[in-house]
């Protein structure tokens, strides 16, 4: 690991403003196999995912943030990290599983209850107050614009458990995370839990999250709640012109 | 780029959001779809952010329903209205810079049929008149010249609609807009002479008022793209915005323009011609035998 910790520079939860510099440009390095990176030091891979475990099981609103490329089984190695995915969640209390399903930005309106976008990640970790989480199965460049998007306006603890190489952006990462290192991710959770780590939300389960989700998980048909309607003068604001056309001449 | 994109992992099914659960369930993507059933399935798309009445939205939702393989296919497209739309759909989409996606679309099917020799894989340019004819119509012509097998769609709305109102090569003559004010003094430009000019395989001039229509002239578009060559279909797609269009008369004034000067028309090259006769004869067979 030699010099590589050099730099003084942290990559500590934020908000850390509008535009938070690149980890990388700060001079923090990406581990390599066997090693982790923890808030830009350079690791262990065991010291990494026992530092991701800690923060998990001790900080509010655990959640786990799966990507496409292990929500869809397109092929072995998607499908092989599915199973050892849920194990890990079984040993967070209180987790919730929200997904990022692809990369489309969502518009006119996201539910962040049901689904985290790279294009504003920032919405889902501030409706749920999420103060750690683990982002897997996001393909490398639209990780890096969700690490730098969260550690800019929130205060959560971000964890990418990567397939390539690792992110320097994230406060704990450990590259190639293959099916393999997801079953360690569980077992550094069952061991810091035995040297004494109390989780915060001991007890609970996974909580469900989003209507969708909710009913599925239930066994039940998801029924769309109705949203709340608007009234009173919003109602209608810009129905005139709607209806009616743009006046071409006025003022 | 395959129907396993669309099968979730194991476990993960109860995860999903609703619309992705319903397009698993009830999508475009395992059963071919028609235009009578619109409203009855979950569609490649549905929630956009486009202005209320836009025809531009109503033709590109039927452009997701013509395409023959929505799993195969991938959209490129650039700035302007249509891509606040098209990057909402549940297909594959690349944004070009201003200008280049002819350019684009050019590597990205070359790429795809070395990659994928045995499945044909669709790559369908979607971009405004703008993008298409003004700013991309360098890239536009030389893939036309060089034959590149895909196809091109331009959503014409006749000016710069995302904008403010600037006027566009295709915006017709005299036509007094926002940002011109003494009214535009060149003539709209003939793309579909140019399309055939270059030797393009398949051209079709259209608008948005028959449903089965487009999503046939589509498909024909997309199908002729992969075996003979480049396609080009002009959409009549207008702006109720920059046009003043009241929302409930955006239908009235397709039909209105279709019926003055922008008629359906389409022009197929005599290797196009003989291949689509030949297919149409091959599926008509097909489905007199399914039938027996």
């Amino acid at each position: 690991m030699g010099n590589v910790n050099a730099t003084p520079y942290r990559v500590v939860p934020g908000p850390e403003g509008l535009l938070p510099p690149a980890a990388t440009i700060m001079g923090v390095p990406l581990p390599e196999e066997g090693e982790g990176l923890v808030e830009g030091r350079i690791t262990t891979e065991e010291e990494a995912l026992e530092a991701a475990a800690t923060a998990m099981l001790t900080r509010k609103n655990p959640t786990l943030f799966p990507g496409p490329m292990i929500i869809w089984g397109w092929n072995e190695h998607t499908r092989e990290k599915a199973q050892p995915f849920f194990e890990v969640a079984n040993e967070i209390p209180g987790v919730r599983i929200i997904p990022m399903p692809d990369y489309r930005p969502i518009y006119p309106k996201i539910d962040p209850e049901a689904v985290i976008n790279p294009c504003h990640p920032n919405l889902t970790i501030w409706h749920n107050k999420i103060e750690a989480c683990v982002l897997i199965g996001v393909h490398c460049h639209y990780a890096n614009i969700t690490l730098k998007m969260i550690r800019a306006g929130t205060n959560c603890y971000t964890i990418a458990l990567c397939a390539e190489a690792g992110h320097e952006d994230a406060m704990a990462s450990v590259p190639n995370f293959d099916a393999e290192k997801v079953v360690r991710f569980r077992d550094a959770l069952i061991k810091v839990k035995k040297n004494g780590i109390k989780p915060l939300y001991e007890g609970t389960g996974i909580i469900p999250s989003g209507w969708a989700q909710i009913a599925k998980l239930k066994g039940e048909i998801p029924i769309k709640p109705r949203e709340a309607s608007i009234d009173g003068e919003a109602r209608g604001a810009f129905s005139h012109e709607l209806v009616t056309g743009l006046d071409e001449t006025a003022e | 780029m395959s129907l396993e994109t669309i099968k979730p992992s194991p476990g993960f099914h109860n995860y999903l959001p609703k619309e992705y659960q319903d397009l698993i369930e009830d999508g475009p993507f395992h059963q071919k779809r028609k235009v009578s059933e619109l409203g009855s399935f979950k569609e490649a798309i549905e929630e956009h952010p486009m202005c209320a009445g836009c025809a531009m939205t109503l033709f590109i939702r039927l452009v997701y329903l013509g395409l023959p393989s929505l799993e195969h296919s991938v959209i490129v497209g650039t700035a302007g209205c249509g891509r606040l739309a098209i990057t909402q759909g549940a297909v594959p989409f690349i944004y070009g810079n201003y200008g280049d996606t002819n350019c684009v679309a050019s590597g990205l099917k070359r790429g795809l049929d070395i990659r994928f020799k045995d499945t044909p894989k669709d790559v369908i340019v979607m971009a405004g008149d703008g993008g298409l004819a003004d700013i991309g119509f360098h890239a536009v012509m030389h893939s036309w010249f060089r034959k590149e097998k895909f196809t091109t769609i331009m959503l014409d709305n006749e000016v710069y609609g995302n904008t403010g109102g600037q006027e566009s090569g295709m915006t017709q003559k005299g036509m007094v807009l926002k940002m011109a004010p003494n009214g535009k003094k060149f003539e709209k430009m003939d793309m579909l002479g140019l399309a055939k000019t270059s030797g393009v395989a398949y051209t079709a001039r259209i608008s948005p008022t028959n449903p089965t229509k487009v999503v046939n002239t589509i498909r024909k578009a997309v199908l002729i793209a992969r075996e003979v060559g480049p396609t080009y279909i002009q959409a009549y797609t207008s702006c109720n915005i920059e046009y003043a269009i009241p929302t409930p008369k955006v239908m009235d004034d397709a039909r209105e323009v279709e019926k003055d000067r922008y008629g359906y028309l389409e022009y197929f090259s005599d290797e196009a011609k003989e291949y689509w006769d030949k297919s149409e004869a091959d599926r008509k067979k097909a489905r007199k035998a399914q039938v027996k």
